[in-house]
């Protein structure tokens, strides 16, 4: 049953980092690249009828994770404090941002509300790559001082940074050298990501530019994934083990490596939605093998004194994981539902004002 | 440790009392703009469109402002309050996890089709979405109240060594007692929000000379809404409640009522008084004798426990609170009742488009039932305390054991500084579509 839950959640996230992820990389090209009105507009109608719906996800997954893991939900939120709180800031901004600016015609209203979408999108990628790196790396669970445990084992808190940027240092921080690099993994993948649903989506004047983005930043993520597998040994000494007793589980890395290297052909598609199908095929595969190389690890624990989390550890009662099943598929096929509707009803690419009289 | 959970407890409580002045007026809004729609449907007067169009606009807005508000809900249980979610959240994530997925999912999917979809979908199907909207917005208050609804009578449950409370019975997170009164009493109260803003809308429409078909309109129906909806706050749902609260935690009734003693022969119903938490008494009383006993058990001298009979540890931690909250709450549903018997009594009459000062009465009264319905859940949350779990969890073991009261407190302040910004740019938009009128509204087909 915890492994049923543990998928969910998984499953949940990855397609929270697909969905939302195309919202970010939008934000991001909106701030760089967007240079008229009318690429601004394409942008951000192409995500419009979207968004909204594609955020719900990490409600879910935190909900899911509530009530599926609760040790691990109070200990990674309580512990994650400052950052997760600077998260929810960002996604109020971000969403204001786009709700507000076609409200007042006025150049500096606008130019402000650009601004606080396209920045807080580009810190909410930048964000959510720093996390992951954070939960890879693992956190002093307990707060272990000279081989004792100060706390109870399981809780924590992490400042933002420490003062030496190592993510070996006795005192952790949010933000050090290794989960900085994730960080930036997430903004160049996020980017490519968002460039593809924009390509996919609109006709504009922009697509052609996006094209050739998409391949040079793609050069960049394939060198920063290169990078990665090395410096992930800092980290995890062996960090393919799980996928040495499971070969099956190579299914994912062999996803990511595919995603990235069809990336390269965007320029030459025939159809503007497969470029996307392959930044999708790479964060969900980069994500998964994530997953799968620290399972059944949830949250490391960097000291030898506490055990890490793990599903198993941090899971609600039997029954009322066994409950929640009662209720999921249901609500699940709903969603799934909706989803079909949603994407149906506002299909195929969009005109210049946006979605609708076809 | 006191200063990290009055912060927590000052951060959790200013997060939810913005929170929830948008869904109040969202839930009950949902009803009234299936009303607008179907009597387009019937009626094909593009009028009633135009209503549908205006109200959903505004619907819109609140409601945007309702999901932004109401991620940090989700968030600070993890946050703020990790002990609490470390030993509860196998029971109330369960139904807090269903909310996302039932509720969530089918308000956000069919609101942008609901806003940007009516050319492509046809009436009978924009309807059909305006329907599921409504469902999703009352579901989700439903499992809210569910959730809130275990945390005053915990149901269902079992207490590990360890002391973590798993679930032991799902049906009986829905079938708790204290639910279904709880959620009626919610729902008619934000039906009354609604029904009022609608109201005064109108009301300012037809005393500015603008819009005034509309006006009468929106008049009309708030009016017919609103009377409805503020008497069914009162009977049946708030007596349940109250029965409710006697039943399961006396010890709370009696702050509410500001009983300090047990009066043996019944007691007074207390109209106005200031309780005196010191000398457990209040001040410039007036009151009825033994109303009180009669409207709670139906026997004018049946005795109600008063907080003399109750160890002082038990006692609700602000009585003054609790006391000040409920009797605001109720005595602005009272005045809600009245004025809406008079405005409907001037529309029988045909006259209440002329009656001046019921105009101006009705487009004054918009705040009120924000006031009202905040200071009930103010009456609920202060009722609880101090605990967090009834009888089973105090608040103070439920804070995070690791995050520093500094930390707590500057959240709290951004909090405050993000959300005064968010408050000064809801009222501009607001303002900036009532004063367009609903004449100029189009459901666009463009997002931005």
């Amino acid at each position: 049953m915890e492994f049923f839950w543990y998928v969910v959640l998984m499953g949940i996230l990855a397609v929270y980092i697909v969905l939302d992820g195309y919202d970010f990389g939008a934000g991001i090209i909106h701030l760089f690249l967007a240079k008229d009105e009318q690429q601004k507009k394409a942008i951000t109608n192409s995500i419009g009828p979207f968004w909204d719906a594609n955020e719900v996800w990490i409600i879910a997954a935190g909900g899911v994770l509530f009530f599926a893991f609760p040790t691990l939900y109070a200990s990674s939120f309580s512990g994650f404090y400052l950052p997760l709180i600077m998260i929810l800031w960002l996604l109020i901004f971000r969403a204001i941002g786009l709700e507000m600016r076609g409200q007042v015609h006025h150049h500096m209203w606008e130019a402000i509300w650009d601004k606080a979408f396209g920045i807080a999108s580009l810190l909410l990628a930048l964000f959510f790559g720093i996390a992951l790196g954070n939960i890879v790396r693992g956190v002093n669970l307990g707060m272990v001082q000279n081989g004792v445990s100060t706390q109870e084992p399981h809780f924590f808190f992490l400042p933002l940074w420490n003062p030496t940027f190592s993510p070996q240092a006795n005192e952790l921080g949010i933000i050090d050298w290794f989960t900085l690099f994730l960080g930036i993994v997430s903004v160049v993948a996020l980017t490519i990501h968002g460039a593809n649903w924009i390509i996919f989506k609109t006709n504009s004047s922009l697509n052609t530019q996006l094209k050739n983005v998409v391949f040079k930043l793609n050069i960049v993520l394939l060198i920063l994934v290169i990078i990665s597998l090395q410096i992930w040994h800092f980290i995890e000494p062996q960090p393919f083990h799980n996928f040495v007793e499971n070969p099956i589980l190579w299914f994912f890395p062999i996803m990511t490596f595919v995603g990235i290297i069809g990336l390269f052909k965007v320029r030459s598609y025939k159809k503007d939605g497969h470029g996307f199908l392959f930044s999708t095929l790479f964060l969900v595969g980069g994500f998964a093998s994530t997953a799968v190389s620290i399972f059944p690890n949830v949250l490391p624990s960097t000291n030898n004194v506490n055990p890490s989390l793990t599903i198993y550890n941090t899971a609600a009662g039997e029954y009322g994981l066994n409950a929640g099943l009662s209720w999921f598929f249901i609500a699940l096929f709903l969603v799934i539902v909706y989803f079909v509707i949603q994407y149906r009803v506002f299909s195929g690419k969009m005109d210049d004002i946006g979605y609708g009289e076809h | 440790m006191e200063e990290m959970l009055f912060y927590d407890r000052m951060q959790f409580a200013f997060t939810i009392t913005f929170h929830y002045l948008f869904p109040q007026l969202t839930m009950g809004l949902s009803l009234i703009i299936v009303y607008f729609k179907w009597k387009y449907l019937k009626t094909q007067n593009e009028q009633y469109n135009h209503a549908t169009h205006f109200w959903m606009k505004i619907f819109a807005l609140n409601f945007a402002m309702g999901v932004v508000t109401g991620i940090p809900m989700e968030f600070q249980f993890g946050t703020n309050w990790a002990k609490f979610s470390e030993l509860t959240g196998g029971i109330i994530g369960q139904t807090l996890a269903m909310e996302g997925m039932f509720s969530f999912f089918l308000e956000s999917s069919f609101l942008g089709i609901f806003l940007f979809g009516e050319k492509i979908l046809g009436h009978k199907w924009h309807f059909v979405t305006g329907v599921l909207i409504m469902i999703g917005s009352w579901a989700s208050g439903y499992l809210i109240i569910a959730t809130h609804s275990w945390m005053q009578n915990p149901v269902g449950y079992e207490i590990l060594a360890n002391g973590k409370f798993v679930l032991t019975n799902f049906k009986a997170l829905f079938l708790n007692p204290w639910l279904w009164p709880s959620y009626l009493h919610n729902q008619a109260a934000s039906l009354v929000t609604s029904s009022f803003v609608v109201a005064g809308i109108g009301a300012f429409y037809i005393l500015s000379q603008k819009n005034v078909s509309f006006g009468r309109l929106f008049l009309k129906t708030g009016v017919i809404f609103g009377l409805i909806s503020s008497i069914i706050v009162a009977v049946p749902t708030g007596d349940l409640l109250a029965k409710n609260v006697v039943k399961y935690q006396p010890v709370t009734f009696a702050g509410m009522e500001g009983i300090f003693h047990t009066e043996k022969k019944g007691s007074e119903i207390v109209l106005i008084g200031q309780p005196d938490v010191k000398d457990k008494k209040l001040d410039n009383k007036i009151a009825v004798p033994n109303i009180l006993s009669f409207l709670t058990y139906g026997n004018w001298d049946q005795e109600i426990k008063g907080l003399d009979q109750f160890e002082e540890d038990l006692h609700p931690t602000n009585i003054s609170g609790l006391y000040y909250a409920y009797h605001i709450m109720v005595g602005l549903g009272t005045v809600f009742i009245g004025l809406m018997v008079l405005s409907l009594f001037q529309l029988i009459r045909g006259k209440l488009f002329e009656t001046k000062w019921i105009l101006w009465s009705l487009m004054f009264m918009m705040p009120f039932p924000y006031i009202a319905n905040t200071t009930g859940w103010y009456t609920a949350e202060l009722g609880r305390q101090p605990w967090l779990v009834y009888n089973l969890m105090r608040t103070a073991a439920g804070a995070s054991p690791t995050v520093s009261s500094g930390n707590t407190l500057f959240t709290l302040l951004g909090f405050i500084g993000l959300y005064l910004l968010l408050g000064m740019l809801f009222l501009l938009l607001i303002g900036k579509i009532i004063n367009k009128g609903p004449h100029h509204v189009e459901l666009s087909t463009e997002k931005i």
